[in-house]
């Protein structure tokens, strides 16, 4: 916008020569710092160890399990609590868009609970619910579930009013109404809150599985750090990395693909 | 309507119901769900050991209130310690991130440059940086702070990044044709018309600054109210980790207000 090189077909090229350029860059930086000898390599190993490491945990195990064995134990957990908060956000969202009774009985104990971060539920999560699979459900309930409620609110709370009148009109109870109207017209918000909710449930799961979990792709990483293996620490951070992408690419292309079939 | 609210967002959207009638119901049901509390706890329902009462959480509160508190030190003293952090690494982040932001938004070239880099490390969610912060710089402060930029920094960025990026492209053309050099550019359109966004991206990177403290503290610290939070969990006293949750609620709605007053100062013409 503030440059003239915008759209030119030499422009692009040239941007794009640059955006290589700054990968590389970055890559070469870090493999080059690595074996610099200005830090100990134990402690930083270069992008080539981390891969090696990473290529070496598929079929080595580490800490109990490979690095899918850990990432399946991870991606089980995160299943059952996303998927709990969905449940009861969504539902819960658009019965209190609807139901104002319901609305201003559980907004004030919302709004109590939003600043408490969802890693503050771990003590909780393991004296209730244990370390196994209950404990950390719990904490990425609370992570993913706000995200599911509100959006599934606002939805229901913006959805054109002619429609809410003509089904009211043609005689359509409480109920009814929430399903077949609110439900699908929120549908676009909904959608939107289960991305966001998956990306905050992740991240919960890995704070989870830093402190009171026995596997995961987390319980790994901290065994790396008691035992200074920063490659195994680093190669977990990839990994954690590249899931969060292939959980909201999978979510990206549901929500078009029901944008599409909806006709939006 | 598919903007997607973010962590820790408010419920409310405008709406005709009376407040009298809110306020009423919902103070309602929250003297129920307290009175339910104290029932249950009076008949033995809720013993003591794994769900607080509020016997414990008073227990709790005066041990804690004055010295020597608890998990080595009083509520004051941890308090402080984590705002103290947050704030820190809140001021480091902002301070680096929202030029990086402007630097992105107004120059395709810088963009180019860094874009995909940032990209690149951007899907590493900022808890998985725990253990090796902790590997780098132990459990001190320095790894604290570190760990905050790195959950700060994207937000505010992103969102920087974004203002400017939406600024109306006439606006900056209308001041190229005045004669605006790059810098009465960068202060004059840029960064007022940015500035929305860059508060939100301050919100959110405050919020993310609290929770990542609060994480990095329960894995390991010497004070705060994540060494409360993880003290109790050992000793396995509820009261402790009830009351410790409710001052990081605390904590983190004050943040969260006293920016929000900032902004209001900062942008009157949205009020």
């Amino acid at each position: 916008m503030a440059e003239v090189t915008r759209g030119t077909r030499h422009g692009r090229s040239k941007m794009a020569l640059l955006s290589a350029l700054g990968m590389i860059g970055f890559f070469v930086f870090w493999q080059l710092l690595s074996m610099s000898g200005w830090f100990p390599p134990k402690y930083l190993p270069g992008p080539v160890t981390v891969v090696q490491t990473m290529l070496a945990l598929s079929h080595d195990k580490y800490s109990g399990a490979t690095l899918w064995g850990h990432l399946m134990a991870s991606l089980g957990r995160f299943g059952i609590g996303f998927l709990l908060a969905a449940a009861i956000g969504i539902p819960l969202g658009l019965l209190m868009g609807w139901y104002r009774w319901l609305d201003d009985i559980v907004s004030p104990f919302f709004e109590a609970l939003r600043f408490v971060a969802p890693i503050a539920w771990v003590p909780f999560a393991g004296l209730w619910f244990g370390t196994g699979i209950g404990g950390p459900t719990l904490i990425i309930f609370s992570g993913a579930f706000p995200p599911c409620l509100i959006n599934a609110y606002r939805g229901a709370k913006y959805v054109d009013k002619r429609l809410l009148e003509a089904a009211r009109t043609l005689g359509a109870s409480g109920p009814r109404i929430v399903a077949e109207v609110l439900l699908p017209a929120s549908l676009p918000s909904i959608l939107a809150g289960l991305r966001v909710s998956a990306g905050i449930g992740w991240q919960s799961l890995v704070g989870a599985e830093l402190i009171v979990v026995g596997s995961g792709v987390g319980y790994m990483m901290v065994q790396g750090q008691l035992n200074v293996d920063t490659p195994i620490v680093m190669a977990g951070m990839v990994a954690i990395g590249l899931v969060g992408v292939v959980i909201d690419f999978i979510l990206r292309s549901t929500e078009l693909r029901i944008k599409k079939h909806w006709g939006r | 309507m598919t903007v997607a609210a973010g962590p820790g967002e408010a419920l409310r959207v405008a709406r005709g119901s009376r407040p009298s009638r809110r306020v009423l119901i919902g103070a309602g049901a929250f003297a129920v769900a307290v009175g339910i509390w104290f029932a249950a706890s009076a008949t033995g329902l809720v013993s003591g050991g794994r769900f607080p009462t509020p016997a414990d959480a008073w227990r709790a509160a005066q041990q804690i209130w004055s010295s020597p508190g608890y998990a080595g030190g009083t509520l004051w003293q941890h308090a402080l310690q984590s705002s103290r952090l947050v704030l820190l690494g809140f001021a480091v982040a902002a301070l680096t991130g929202v030029p990086v932001g402007l630097l992105m938004g107004a120059s395709r070239r810088v963009d180019a440059l860094i874009g995909p880099v940032f990209s690149l490390l951007r899907p590493i969610p900022p808890l998985a940086w725990i253990p090796l912060a902790i590997l780098w710089l132990g459990l001190g402060d320095m790894a604290k702070i570190f760990l905050i930029w790195v959950a700060a920094f994207t937000p505010s960025v992103i969102n920087t990044y974004s203002g400017v990026r939406n600024i109306d492209g006439t606006l900056v053309e209308a001041a190229r044709v005045h004669g605006a050099g790059t810098r009465e550019l960068m202060f004059g359109v840029l960064v007022p018309g940015a500035l929305p966004m860059i508060f939100t991206g301050l919100r959110l990177s405050l919020q993310a600054a609290w929770t990542t403290l609060v994480a990095a503290e329960l894995v390991g610290a010497f004070t705060g109210l994540g060494k409360v939070l993880s003290n109790a969990a050992l000793d396995i006293n509820p009261g402790m980790i009830l009351f410790a949750m409710v001052w990081v609620g605390l904590l983190g709605a004050a943040m969260t207000r006293a920016l929000e007053w900032l902004e209001g100062r900062a942008l009157p013409w949205l009020k």
